[in-house]
Protein backbone atom coordinates (compact mmCIF):
# COMPACT_ATOMS: atom_id res chain seq x y z
CA UNK A 1 0.00 0.00 0.00
CA UNK A 2 2.36 2.85 -0.97
CA UNK A 3 1.15 6.04 -2.58
CA UNK A 4 3.89 6.00 -5.01
CA UNK A 5 2.79 3.03 -6.82
CA UNK A 6 -1.06 5.08 -7.37
CA UNK A 7 -2.67 4.37 -10.26
CA UNK A 8 -5.73 6.22 -11.73
CA UNK A 9 -9.19 5.04 -10.47
CA UNK A 10 -11.33 4.88 -12.22
CA UNK A 11 -9.83 4.49 -15.69
CA UNK A 12 -10.88 6.59 -18.44
CA UNK A 13 -14.20 6.31 -20.17
CA UNK A 14 -17.19 7.44 -21.43
CA UNK A 15 -17.77 9.94 -18.44
CA UNK A 16 -14.40 11.87 -19.03
CA UNK A 17 -13.90 15.17 -21.42
CA UNK A 18 -11.25 13.52 -23.79
CA UNK A 19 -9.39 15.27 -27.00
CA UNK A 20 -7.44 12.74 -29.60
CA UNK A 21 -8.27 9.04 -30.61
CA UNK A 22 -9.36 6.50 -28.06
CA UNK A 23 -6.84 4.04 -29.70
CA UNK A 24 -3.71 6.49 -28.96
CA UNK A 25 -0.68 4.25 -27.64
CA UNK A 26 -1.02 7.22 -25.09
CA UNK A 27 -3.26 8.80 -23.00
CA UNK A 28 -2.33 12.07 -20.67
CA UNK A 29 -4.93 12.47 -17.67
CA UNK A 30 -4.77 16.24 -16.08
CA UNK A 31 -6.17 16.83 -12.78
CA UNK A 32 -6.58 20.39 -12.57
CA UNK A 33 -7.80 23.48 -11.13
CA UNK A 34 -8.52 26.66 -13.05
CA UNK A 35 -7.17 29.37 -10.70
CA UNK A 36 -3.83 27.03 -9.79
CA UNK A 37 -1.01 29.30 -11.18
CA UNK A 38 1.00 26.16 -11.86
CA UNK A 39 -1.61 24.39 -13.97
CA UNK A 40 -1.94 27.89 -16.20
CA UNK A 41 1.78 27.19 -16.57
CA UNK A 42 1.06 23.72 -17.48
CA UNK A 43 -1.90 24.37 -20.05
CA UNK A 44 0.25 25.56 -23.22
CA UNK A 45 2.45 23.14 -22.19
CA UNK A 46 -0.07 20.59 -22.63
CA UNK A 47 -1.05 21.92 -25.92
CA UNK A 48 2.64 21.94 -26.98
CA UNK A 49 2.41 17.90 -26.51
CA UNK A 50 -0.65 17.56 -27.93
CA UNK A 51 0.54 18.96 -31.92
CA UNK A 52 3.65 17.00 -31.17
CA UNK A 53 2.22 13.92 -31.34
CA UNK A 54 -1.39 14.75 -33.13
CA UNK A 55 -2.78 11.23 -32.74
CA UNK A 56 -0.36 9.30 -30.51
CA UNK A 57 -1.87 11.09 -27.97
CA UNK A 58 -5.24 11.16 -26.12
CA UNK A 59 -5.45 13.75 -23.58
CA UNK A 60 -8.50 13.88 -20.84
CA UNK A 61 -8.83 16.50 -18.13
CA UNK A 62 -10.50 15.96 -15.15
CA UNK A 63 -11.28 18.77 -12.29
CA UNK A 64 -9.17 18.93 -8.78
CA UNK A 65 -9.97 22.46 -7.39
CA UNK A 66 -8.42 23.43 -4.37
CA UNK A 67 -11.09 25.77 -3.58
CA UNK A 68 -9.91 26.09 0.14
CA UNK A 69 -6.57 27.91 -1.58
CA UNK A 70 -8.34 29.22 -4.73
CA UNK A 71 -11.64 30.56 -3.99
CA UNK A 72 -13.16 30.85 -7.58
CA UNK A 73 -11.72 27.14 -8.86
CA UNK A 74 -14.94 25.40 -7.52
CA UNK A 75 -17.45 27.38 -9.52
CA UNK A 76 -14.72 27.86 -12.94
CA UNK A 77 -14.85 23.97 -12.64
CA UNK A 78 -18.58 23.95 -12.03
CA UNK A 79 -18.73 26.38 -14.92
CA UNK A 80 -17.12 23.95 -17.37
CA UNK A 81 -19.23 21.13 -16.91
CA UNK A 82 -22.12 23.19 -17.24
CA UNK A 83 -20.81 24.19 -20.69
CA UNK A 84 -20.03 20.50 -21.53
CA UNK A 85 -23.88 19.70 -20.68
CA UNK A 86 -24.02 22.34 -24.39
CA UNK A 87 -21.16 20.89 -26.03
CA UNK A 88 -18.90 23.24 -25.07
CA UNK A 89 -16.36 21.91 -22.67
CA UNK A 90 -12.96 22.43 -24.75
CA UNK A 91 -13.50 25.70 -25.78
CA UNK A 92 -14.72 26.69 -22.17
CA UNK A 93 -11.85 24.82 -20.62
CA UNK A 94 -9.27 26.84 -22.87
CA UNK A 95 -11.28 30.03 -21.86
CA UNK A 96 -10.86 29.57 -18.31
CA UNK A 97 -6.94 28.99 -18.59
CA UNK A 98 -6.45 31.64 -20.49
CA UNK A 99 -7.96 34.25 -18.36
CA UNK A 100 -6.90 32.76 -14.88
CA UNK A 101 -7.41 36.69 -13.56
CA UNK A 102 -10.58 37.18 -14.26
CA UNK A 103 -13.16 34.21 -12.78
CA UNK A 104 -15.61 35.82 -11.25
CA UNK A 105 -19.10 34.59 -11.47
CA UNK A 106 -19.72 37.65 -13.67
CA UNK A 107 -16.81 36.17 -15.59
CA UNK A 108 -18.10 33.09 -15.94
CA UNK A 109 -21.30 33.51 -17.26
CA UNK A 110 -19.98 36.40 -19.55
CA UNK A 111 -17.44 33.19 -21.17
CA UNK A 112 -20.60 30.81 -21.33
CA UNK A 113 -22.63 33.53 -23.02
CA UNK A 114 -19.42 34.22 -25.84
CA UNK A 115 -19.56 30.85 -26.95
CA UNK A 116 -23.71 30.53 -27.35
CA UNK A 117 -24.67 29.19 -24.20
CA UNK A 118 -27.91 30.88 -22.20
CA UNK A 119 -26.79 32.95 -19.83
CA UNK A 120 -29.41 32.90 -17.59
CA UNK A 121 -29.24 29.03 -17.23
CA UNK A 122 -25.24 29.32 -16.86
CA UNK A 123 -25.59 31.24 -13.87
CA UNK A 124 -28.85 29.50 -12.66
CA UNK A 125 -26.34 26.21 -12.89
CA UNK A 126 -23.84 28.22 -10.58
CA UNK A 127 -26.37 29.22 -8.42
CA UNK A 128 -27.95 25.45 -8.21
CA UNK A 129 -25.11 23.70 -7.93
CA UNK A 130 -26.35 21.60 -10.77
CA UNK A 131 -22.61 20.12 -11.71
CA UNK A 132 -21.14 20.31 -8.07
CA UNK A 133 -21.57 16.58 -7.62
CA UNK A 134 -19.74 16.09 -11.31
CA UNK A 135 -16.41 18.24 -9.93
CA UNK A 136 -17.05 16.20 -6.54
CA UNK A 137 -16.84 13.03 -7.83
CA UNK A 138 -13.60 13.75 -10.20
CA UNK A 139 -11.76 15.31 -6.97
CA UNK A 140 -12.46 11.73 -5.11
CA UNK A 141 -11.48 10.07 -7.79
CA UNK A 142 -8.32 12.07 -7.59
CA UNK A 143 -7.63 11.83 -4.07
CA UNK A 144 -8.40 7.74 -4.75
CA UNK A 145 -5.49 7.86 -7.74
CA UNK A 146 -2.94 9.73 -5.40
CA UNK A 147 -3.09 13.28 -7.00
CA UNK A 148 -1.14 15.16 -4.52
CA UNK A 149 -1.16 18.85 -5.83
CA UNK A 150 -2.39 20.19 -9.09
CA UNK A 151 -1.65 19.81 -11.39
CA UNK A 152 -1.09 16.15 -11.28
CA UNK A 153 -0.84 14.17 -14.56
CA UNK A 154 -1.15 10.34 -14.90
CA UNK A 155 0.64 8.86 -18.15
CA UNK A 156 -1.29 5.74 -19.39
CA UNK A 157 -2.54 5.40 -15.42
CA UNK A 158 0.41 5.99 -14.17
CA UNK A 159 0.85 9.17 -12.21
CA UNK A 160 3.61 11.24 -13.53
CA UNK A 161 6.07 12.83 -11.03
CA UNK A 162 8.77 14.15 -13.28
CA UNK A 163 9.17 18.36 -13.90
CA UNK A 164 6.68 20.42 -14.73
CA UNK A 165 8.51 21.22 -18.11
CA UNK A 166 7.46 20.68 -21.78
CA UNK A 167 10.49 18.85 -23.05
CA UNK A 168 10.60 16.37 -19.32
CA UNK A 169 7.27 15.96 -20.02
CA UNK A 170 7.52 15.27 -23.63
CA UNK A 171 10.15 12.48 -22.96
CA UNK A 172 7.63 10.71 -20.65
CA UNK A 173 4.86 10.41 -22.74
CA UNK A 174 7.10 9.62 -26.02
CA UNK A 175 8.83 6.56 -24.24
CA UNK A 176 5.52 5.34 -22.77
CA UNK A 177 3.99 5.74 -26.85
CA UNK A 178 7.55 3.47 -27.71
CA UNK A 179 7.28 -0.61 -27.47
CA UNK A 180 9.72 -1.56 -24.99
CA UNK B 1 17.48 7.32 9.89
CA UNK B 2 14.96 6.07 11.88
CA UNK B 3 13.04 3.39 11.76
CA UNK B 4 8.98 3.96 11.69
CA UNK B 5 6.86 2.93 13.55
CA UNK B 6 4.82 0.27 11.94
CA UNK B 7 1.13 -1.46 11.48
CA UNK B 8 0.31 -3.25 14.82
CA UNK B 9 2.32 -1.21 17.09
CA UNK B 10 0.32 1.03 20.16
CA UNK B 11 0.95 4.75 19.04
CA UNK B 12 2.79 6.58 22.02
CA UNK B 13 0.40 9.03 23.54
CA UNK B 14 1.49 12.34 23.48
CA UNK B 15 0.67 15.81 24.80
CA UNK B 16 1.49 19.13 22.24
CA UNK B 17 0.50 22.90 21.99
CA UNK B 18 -1.48 23.20 19.15
CA UNK B 19 -1.86 26.81 19.86
CA UNK B 20 -0.59 29.56 22.18
CA UNK B 21 -3.32 28.49 24.97
CA UNK B 22 -4.21 24.85 24.20
CA UNK B 23 -3.05 21.46 23.94
CA UNK B 24 -4.35 18.27 22.24
CA UNK B 25 -3.09 15.23 24.21
CA UNK B 26 -3.62 11.81 22.03
CA UNK B 27 -5.30 9.20 24.26
CA UNK B 28 -7.95 11.94 24.47
CA UNK B 29 -9.12 10.91 20.58
CA UNK B 30 -10.00 7.44 21.64
CA UNK B 31 -13.14 5.82 19.65
CA UNK B 32 -12.36 7.39 16.34
CA UNK B 33 -9.43 6.92 13.49
CA UNK B 34 -6.65 9.64 13.74
CA UNK B 35 -4.18 10.77 11.14
CA UNK B 36 -1.26 11.63 12.02
CA UNK B 37 0.72 13.76 9.32
CA UNK B 38 4.32 14.90 10.42
CA UNK B 39 5.85 16.96 7.58
CA UNK B 40 9.17 18.62 7.84
CA UNK B 41 8.29 22.42 8.02
CA UNK B 42 5.54 25.11 7.72
CA UNK B 43 5.56 27.26 4.82
CA UNK B 44 6.40 25.09 1.60
CA UNK B 45 4.66 26.42 -1.85
CA UNK B 46 0.76 26.28 -1.72
CA UNK B 47 -0.43 24.27 -4.78
CA UNK B 48 1.93 21.17 -4.64
CA UNK B 49 1.71 21.18 -0.59
CA UNK B 50 0.74 18.17 1.12
CA UNK B 51 -1.33 20.20 3.90
CA UNK B 52 -3.44 22.35 1.31
CA UNK B 53 -4.07 18.77 -0.35
CA UNK B 54 -5.40 17.33 2.79
CA UNK B 55 -7.20 20.74 4.02
CA UNK B 56 -9.11 19.86 0.88
CA UNK B 57 -9.63 16.18 1.75
CA UNK B 58 -10.90 16.75 4.98
CA UNK B 59 -14.73 15.72 4.13
CA UNK B 60 -13.55 12.30 2.90
CA UNK B 61 -11.65 11.89 6.11
CA UNK B 62 -14.74 12.99 7.86
CA UNK B 63 -16.71 10.31 6.35
CA UNK B 64 -14.85 7.82 8.22
CA UNK B 65 -15.35 10.14 11.05
CA UNK B 66 -11.05 10.10 11.55
CA UNK B 67 -9.54 13.25 12.61
CA UNK B 68 -6.47 14.86 11.36
CA UNK B 69 -3.36 16.40 13.16
CA UNK B 70 -0.14 17.99 11.71
CA UNK B 71 2.94 17.77 13.24
CA UNK B 72 6.55 19.53 12.75
CA UNK B 73 9.00 21.23 14.99
CA UNK B 74 7.41 24.68 14.29
CA UNK B 75 6.53 26.83 17.00
CA UNK B 76 3.24 27.77 18.09
CA UNK B 77 3.06 31.02 16.48
CA UNK B 78 4.74 30.00 13.29
CA UNK B 79 1.91 27.28 13.12
CA UNK B 80 -0.62 29.59 13.92
CA UNK B 81 0.24 32.07 11.24
CA UNK B 82 0.72 29.52 8.81
CA UNK B 83 -2.60 27.87 9.47
CA UNK B 84 -4.43 31.34 9.34
CA UNK B 85 -2.90 32.14 5.87
CA UNK B 86 -3.84 28.88 4.01
CA UNK B 87 -7.14 28.50 6.02
CA UNK B 88 -6.37 25.04 7.59
CA UNK B 89 -9.08 23.66 9.41
CA UNK B 90 -7.25 21.23 11.23
CA UNK B 91 -4.77 21.39 13.96
CA UNK B 92 -1.07 21.84 13.85
CA UNK B 93 0.60 20.64 16.62
CA UNK B 94 4.07 21.75 17.80
CA UNK B 95 6.62 19.48 18.73
CA UNK B 96 9.19 22.40 19.18
CA UNK B 97 9.78 21.54 23.27
CA UNK B 98 11.76 19.19 23.55
CA UNK B 99 12.65 19.60 20.15
CA UNK B 100 11.28 16.51 17.71
CA UNK B 101 10.42 14.44 20.89
CA UNK B 102 6.93 13.19 19.50
CA UNK B 103 8.76 12.48 16.25
CA UNK B 104 11.19 10.77 17.44
CA UNK B 105 9.00 8.32 19.54
CA UNK B 106 7.50 7.74 16.22
CA UNK B 107 10.68 7.15 14.37
CA UNK B 108 9.85 10.05 11.86
CA UNK B 109 12.46 12.31 13.23
CA UNK B 110 15.49 13.46 11.02
CA UNK B 111 18.12 14.00 13.49
CA UNK B 112 20.51 15.14 10.95
CA UNK B 113 18.43 17.94 9.57
CA UNK B 114 16.48 18.78 12.84
CA UNK B 115 12.99 18.38 11.72
CA UNK B 116 10.25 15.66 11.36
CA UNK B 117 10.24 13.09 8.44
CA UNK B 118 7.40 13.74 5.63
CA UNK B 119 5.28 10.55 7.45
CA UNK B 120 1.80 9.69 7.83
CA UNK B 121 0.32 7.19 10.40
CA UNK B 122 -3.66 5.98 10.91
CA UNK B 123 -4.23 5.35 14.09
CA UNK B 124 -7.79 2.62 14.97
CA UNK B 125 -10.13 4.28 17.32
CA UNK B 126 -8.32 2.03 20.27
CA UNK B 127 -4.80 3.80 19.20
CA UNK B 128 -2.90 1.74 17.24
CA UNK B 129 -1.47 2.45 14.66
CA UNK B 130 -3.12 0.18 11.58
CA UNK B 131 -1.07 1.63 8.69
CA UNK B 132 2.69 3.96 8.79
CA UNK B 133 4.17 5.13 5.65
CA UNK B 134 7.37 7.53 5.06
CA UNK B 135 7.73 9.48 2.10
CA UNK B 136 11.09 10.66 0.49
CA UNK B 137 11.06 14.40 1.74
CA UNK B 138 10.95 16.41 -1.48
CA UNK B 139 7.92 14.19 -2.97
CA UNK B 140 3.80 14.87 -1.47
CA UNK B 141 2.84 11.42 -0.56
CA UNK B 142 -0.75 13.00 -1.52
CA UNK B 143 -4.23 10.63 0.51
CA UNK B 144 -4.54 7.68 -1.13
CA UNK B 145 -2.66 5.51 0.95
CA UNK B 146 -4.61 7.25 3.68
CA UNK B 147 -8.08 6.64 2.68
CA UNK B 148 -6.85 3.14 1.45
CA UNK B 149 -5.88 2.67 5.36
CA UNK B 150 -9.26 4.09 6.78
CA UNK B 151 -10.91 1.79 3.93
CA UNK B 152 -9.36 -1.21 5.68
CA UNK B 153 -10.65 -0.15 9.03
CA UNK B 154 -14.06 -0.51 8.45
Amino acid sequence: MRSSSAGLTPPVSARDHVQGPADAPVTLVEYGDYECPHCGRAYPMVQAVQRSMGNDLRFVFRNFPLAKSHPHAEHAAEMAEAADHQGKFWPMHDLLFENQDALEDEDLIGYAASLGIDAAWAAAALAQGLFRERVHEDFASGVKSGVNGTPTFFINGVRYDGLLHPTSLLDALVSAATPE
Amino acid sequence: MSSLLSAGTPAPDFTLPRGPDAKTRLADSRGHPVILAFYPADWSPVCGDELALFNECLPEFQRYRAELLGISVDGVWCHKAYRDARHFDFHLLADFEPKGAVSRAYGAYRAQDGFSERALFVLDGAGVIRWSYLSPVSVNPGADGILAALDALK
